[in-house]
């Protein structure tokens, strides 16, 4: 302390504003410069290992397994978003049972992986064959698509559940009372009051959820599904040609990067009444 | 047939002994990757913070990629690409020399560089929740920009990204699954092994299902002691 006093006379400036080539921006370029190599040498190594007979072989098989990927997530965040709405209910009720049914469904969906849950269908049902045929549905489990729908939707309707849940609750209680003021009833208040409002806040959750079941949608191909990854597993093995991998991770970002944006573009669109 | 009970024992009979091997390579798995993925997460978070647009840039293009591939296939991407690369790198060497990459630490790279980049997120949304007086202040009293890092933000910043570290622990448990693509012998792997040989599926990979859901049970006590300790920590000054 004492060290300071004494030099104290010297008035002790902040540090000036970095100009030039600072340490930071030296790291900050050769970084940039590294992703740049990344990529230009991704793009050489594509070229260079262009063959376009195994293009032809192969490339129809990446469309359709583009196509699996968006049907399995599609159908699956249609049927979770129609689960997802009771087991919302069940959990803002003031019924403990129904509570505490509608937050063990949540916790075991989102406390288990994905995989393990596609396990337990597609293999684990197949345990209760007789069963599942005396009741007319084992031609739905045989298939491998269906069980990762099954499973998927389940899922799905457990995260979205807890974002309606939430966005609902984000809404702030004078709304609810306000509408009742109005003699509007339960419905009406949250169709036309509570829902307008919720929806925007939901909005980047579900597109966040969207984008994690395409990303969690590449664990199909561990149970034969051929979406994009089992086909591009498929393609790995037959060729060994590494670039079958790149391709699928090139696909995949082109999908959630799309995907982000049109996200933050419905975002812009629908808060324009907020902006000032 | 043997009786459930039999399948679930310990020792030859049983299959309990293998899953518990599993399980307790899925806990190291995933306590090897954290403090992988937390140091990574901190420096992206740091960069992509910073003043200097390059650097920022460079952040910002780690985060999309790792955030928009599916964990199973960055996880392919650094199995068989780190075993091509070396591969390579080592027939120069040795043209004879095959090599195999330990799926262990492959696991390790591909869901620590996946965390990291979701925790350089939350690390630096807790960067922006801290005033920057806070800096000033450090510079105020004779601090180094390091010691301003190490004494003054980095005990605010830990508190506020504690929830959201707690969050992405969970999900990394759970992704620790995705490692029995590649062959480790991880808790659902186990059940698979046991599934196939007793043709009891269901049994077993509900037992992985419910050794995960204990999982995180005891994760999420064990993060909020941790929360009460840190809350304590701020209440004591």
């Amino acid at each position: 302390m004492s060290a300071s006093m004494q030099a104290s006379d010297i008035v002790e400036r902040p540090p000036p504003p970095a100009h030039g080539w600072s340490r930071q921006r030296i790291l900050g370029y050769g970084l940039v410069a590294l992703w740049a190599v990344m990529g230009i040498g991704l793009v050489a190594y594509l070229v260079s290992a262009w063959n376009s007979e195994l293009f032809q072989k192969y490339a129809p098989g990446y469309i359709s397994g583009v196509g699996i990927t968006l049907s399995l997530v599609g159908i699956s965040i249609v049927v979770g978003a129609i689960l997802s709405v009771p087991i919302a209910y069940g959990r803002m009720s003031r019924n403990p049972i129904i509570a505490g049914l509608a937050y063990a469904y949540v916790y075991f969906f989102r406390g288990t992986p994905l995989l393990a849950q596609a396990f337990l269908v597609y293999y684990g049902f197949g345990s209760f064959r007789p069963e599942l045929d005396a009741i007319g549905l084992w031609w739905f489990f045989r298939e491998a698509f269906n069980c990762a729908v099954f499973a998927f939707a389940l899922n799905t309707a457990a995260y979205q559940a807890e974002i309606l849940r939430g966005a609902i609750e984000s809404v702030p209680r004078g709304q609810w009372e306000g509408a009742a003021s109005l003699g509007l009833h339960k419905m009406q208040t949250l169709r036309k009051i509570i829902l307008p409002q919720a929806l925007i806040v939901a909005l980047r959750p579900y597109g966040n959820e969207v984008i994690l079941m395409i990303k969690g949608s590449a664990i199909v191909a561990i149970i034969t599904v051929y979406d994009l990854m089992g086909i591009t597993r498929l393609t790995y093995s037959r060729t060994f040609d590494f670039q079958s991998y790149l391709w699928a991770a090139i696909i995949y970002l082109l999908i959630v990067e799309t995907l982000r944006h049109a996200v933050d573009w419905i975002e812009r669109r629908i808060t324009r009444h907020l902006k000032r | 047939m043997q009786s459930v009970w039999t399948l679930l024992s310990w020792g030859s009979e049983g299959w309990l002994d293998d899953i518990a091997y599993g399980a307790f390579v899925t806990v190291s798995l995933a306590l090897a990757t954290l403090p992988l993925g937390l140091l990574i997460g901190f420096l992206i978070a740091l960069a992509k913070q910073s003043s200097e647009r390059s650097l920022r840039l460079a952040g910002d293009i780690y985060t999309t990629i790792f955030r928009g591939l599916p964990e199973l296939l960055t996880l392919f991407l650094v199995f068989f690409g780190a075993q091509i690369g070396i591969q390579q790198a080592v027939r120069l060497f040795n043209p004879e020399a095959t090599v195999e990459v330990n799926s262990f630490i492959s696991g390790m790279i591909a869901l620590g560089v996946v965390f990291s980049s979701y925790a350089s997120e939350v690390f630096l949304s807790a960067f922006r929740a801290i005033p920057h007086g806070q800096y000033e202040g450090g510079f105020a009293v004779g601090l180094s920009k390091a010691q301003t890092m190490r004494l003054v933000v980095l005990p605010q910043l830990i508190r506020i990204a504690l929830p959201g570290l707690a969050n992405l622990w969970l999900i990394l448990l759970k992704d620790t699954s995705l490692v029995s693509a590649i062959g480790l012998t991880d808790i659902l792997r186990q059940a698979g092994v046991a599934a196939r040989v007793t043709k009891h599926a269901f049994l077993f990979f509900g037992v992985a299902a419910l050794i995960y859901l204990a999982l995180a049970i005891v994760s999420s006590v064990g993060i909020s002691a941790i929360e009460r300790w840190v809350g304590k920590q701020e209440a004591h000054r």
